[in-house]
């Protein structure tokens, strides 16, 4: 049993979704559930505070459902779906309809709502009535707010409303429709690069405009150690601001594109051999609040176009967990930093600590301690497996690690009380 | 690196080494022969089916290719795949299966992206993918036809033959490449050439230009062009690639012209014996002065008609250059 903040080998008691006792040893009540769980941690439910459900508008590639299904093999309890659907999540009507259907799932589904309308970043999306109906979060992902001044004006109009805006940093302009990270590779292979400056200049930007207006700013998928650095030195001097990782970005490196598989095309792109090592420093010393997954799934037909053409994405859900271990340092992961970033950052972020009945959402990112609601997953440290991009609960196939050895594995999800993932089969 | 291309797919000259590139310009020196007969055939490739698919618009490189093919006897299928038929968003990988279920040996593939024949490479494994052209990547063999027309240009002046010479006269050979190197295909598989048979590289270009990570790249960047051009044994011009945005890397073509252009003035900066060379189609007038283009020290209608030797020599070892794994 761990925590993020405490260890102990423990048996846990579940009553009506909620965590009743946890002792040395529990005698399980009659006709109770028993999962064994021995070798493993057991901690709180992993929360994703970057999925692309797909859903409404392009659900050949994900819906809702599929996605719940995917999110739940990889252990999470609570994800956080992002607003770039078609339409985007930029209504309280929209927002209303997706937390609707990821109520219809065993676990938490939250919204992230956009901040512009039709994420266009002309015009303010009603983010207070959005607020008002739960959502914690609003992000225009896919692409940043370009313009400084919208985005100025979009911290102001957040600030008293309690919620946070996450920013894609890219600065489209410098990114110059960029396929890859630029670079001495790029430049070989005659693809475009995304400069990791385009990525820098805008968190920059932003972390001028959080001290400006006293705003809280979530930075995610950061890439670089530089942006990862900048976000730490920030926070140091106290500003409200917060930052995740991608697995991709801690386990992949540029190298990847040299054969011109569109599956390894993502936005912000993969970086440098440099820039994947100082993200595992960083993640490892606590500068990363979250590792999120960009989950991003695309139908099969999208990824076998040219380089250029295809859309930017991988999928995430599936192995997060296994790779944020390896990140980690494999055998040598420290397991409160593992439920840190995975369960207990992200559930900051996203405000999902406490249960929120407006939006029918549990707590997560506890300890494993009474009285917390029952999101718990169950992480074999030892267990090895391989990818295989055929055998995905997500509707879209679009891994990059089809194939590859991963050590540690998620085993169960229990979700608001229910195990939904158990032994690694959904239930 | 590869030591030689048969019985493979040519997708670049980055991995070859330069045994692999004289093996082509031996093979090409004869079909030269053979493009000097009244018959210009060999039935080399007999009963092979070559396509030709052109993603991108190119007259001088498919005529170039389809001739070799058919001097070869090869059965040469003419795809129109041009922008109109293939609508953009359709998958690359279904229009080289339907090609592929005809039953081919070889495609020769041209298109506006970087990376798309070794793509289609990954695609069918068991066909030979010649690319020709590949956006900003590479053009393989533009890069070497122009190493074979040095080559030949250089054999005949010191009496020998190409062959002969192997790879000597690159020895210290002094190339000057000069113009869009960022958006140039050319460029990039001319330098691996160049630089794999033992030649000093330069490259004169405004910085917008320069590809980025060039200083990393087995070339030196020119400080001083009209010093450059008086350095030089081989002066390379590459067309400006304005239809990939490439006037709005320098501020008007003019000034281009008067920085970069070999004109009148700067073609009388270069040694007597100094070659001019230009992949085609020109601008003249921008990067290159029509009075220069049509010098005597101008080989550009040379490297033109190598253009068949050099492909019927890549056609020749990547599809009869091994029997198995290609299908009978």
């Amino acid at each position: 049993m761990v925590g993020p903040s405490a260890s102990a080998v423990a048996d846990v008691l579940v009553v009506d979704g909620v965590i009743s006792e946890v002792a040395e040893r529990v005698d399980a009540p009659a006709g109770a559930r028993v999962i064994d769980a021995s070798g493993c941690w057991v901690g709180p439910g992993l929360v994703d505070l970057h999925t692309h459900l797909r859903e409404p508008g392009r659900e050949a590639a994900e819906d809702i459902e599929s996605g719940a299904r995917a999110a739940m093999v990889g252990g999470y309890t609570a994800i956080v779906a992002m607003p770039n659907t078609e339409p985007a999540l930029d209504t309280v009507a929209l927002v209303a309809y997706v937390l609707d259907r990821g109520a219809g799932t065993p676990i938490d589904v939250a919204v992230a709502g956009a901040i512009t309308q039709g994420r266009r970043g002309e015009l303010l999306a009603p983010m207070a009535e959005m607020a008002a109906l739960g959502v914690r979060l609003f992000t225009d992902d896919g692409v940043g707010v370009q313009n400084p001044s919208l985005m100025r004006r979009a911290l102001a109009y957040a600030k008293p409303l309690g919620v946070r805006l996450a920013q894609h940093c890219e600065d489209e302009l410098l990114a110059n429709g960029g396929t890859m990270n630029e670079g001495v590779l790029s430049g070989r292979l005659g693809l475009i690069g995304r400069p990791a400056l385009a990525e820098e200049l805008m968190v920059i930007r932003d972390l001028e405009l959080a001290r400006l207006t006293g705003a809280s700013v979530h930075f995610m998928h950061l890439s670089t150690a530089r942006s990862v650095a900048l976000v730490a030195s920030a926070r140091a001097q106290g500003l409200p601001v917060s930052c995740e990782v991608a697995p991709h970005h801690l386990t992949l490196d540029e190298g990847a594109c040299e054969g011109f598989d569109p599956l390894f095309k993502v936005h912000p792109p993969l970086r440098s051999s440099e820039d994947v090592a100082g993200l595992r420093r960083a993640l490892c010393d606590g500068s990363i609040d979250a590792v999120a997954t960009d989950h991003a799934p695309h139908p099969p037909e999208s990824k076998d176009l040219v380089f250029d053409e295809a859309p930017p994405g991988m999928l995430g859900l599936e192995h997060a967990a296994s790779l944020t271990y390896e990140a980690l340092g494999g055998d040598s992961a420290d397991p409160h930093r593992f439920f840190g970033v995975l369960s207990r950052g992200p559930s900051r972020v996203a405000q999902l600590r406490s249960s929120d009945d407006r939006v029918r959402l549990s707590a997560h990112g506890g300890d494993v301690t009474v009285g917390e609601d029952a999101n718990l997953v169950v992480f074999d440290p030892a267990q090895r497996w391989t990818v295989d991009r055929e055998r995905l609960q997500s509707k879209a196939n679009n891994t990059p690690y089809d194939g590859r050895a991963m050590l540690g594995r998620v085993r169960t999800t229990v979700a608001k009380g229910r195990a939904v993932l158990v032994e690694g089969e959904l239930s | 690196m590869i030591e030689s291309i048969r019985g493979r797919s040519l997708l670049t000259l980055g991995d070859l080494d330069r045994q692999a590139i004289l093996e082509v310009l031996d093979t090409a020196e004869s079909f030269v022969e053979v493009n000097r007969r009244s018959i210009k055939k060999v039935p080399a490739l007999k009963g092979r089916v070559v396509a030709s698919l052109f993603f991108e618009e190119s007259t001088r490189t498919r005529l170039s290719f389809e001739t070799a093919a058919k001097r070869l006897s090869a059965d040469v299928l003419s795809l129109a795949v041009a922008s109109s038929s293939v609508k953009k968003g359709e998958s690359l990988r279904d229009t080289i299966a339907t090609i592929d279920a005809l039953g081919i040996d070889a495609v020769v593939l041209r298109h506006r992206s970087s990376g798309a024949a070794v793509q289609v490479d990954r695609y069918v494994p068991h066909v030979r993918v010649i690319n020709a052209g590949d956006g900003l990547h590479q053009h393989p063999t533009q890069g070497l036809l122009d190493a074979f027309t040095i080559r030949q240009v250089l054999a005949e002046r010191a009496g020998t033959t190409g062959v002969e010479s192997a790879g000597e006269l690159f020895a210290g050979l002094r190339i000057l490449i000069v113009g869009d190197i960022r958006h140039s295909r050319v460029a990039r598989s001319d330098i691996d050439a160049y630089v794999a048979l033992g030649a000093t590289v330069r490259v004169a270009a405004p910085g917008p230009l320069l590809p980025e990570g060039v200083e990393e790249w087995p070339v030196e960047v020119v400080a001083d062009f009209d010093e450059a051009l008086q350095w030089a044994d081989v002066v390379g011009l590459l067309r400006l690639q304005a239809e990939r945005g490439s006037g709005s890397f320098v501020p008007t073509l003019d000034e281009f012209t008067r920085t970069f252009g070999l004109d009148e003035r700067r073609a009388a900066l270069l040694s007597p014996r100094c070659l001019i060379m230009h992949p085609g189609p020109m601008n003249r007038g921008v990067e290159i002065a029509s009075r220069v283009a049509d010098s005597a020290a101008s080989v550009v209608e040379r490297q033109v008609a190598n253009g068949v030797p050099i492909r019927m020599a890549v056609l020749y070892l990547t599809v009869a250059g091994s029997s198995e794994g290609i299908r009978a």
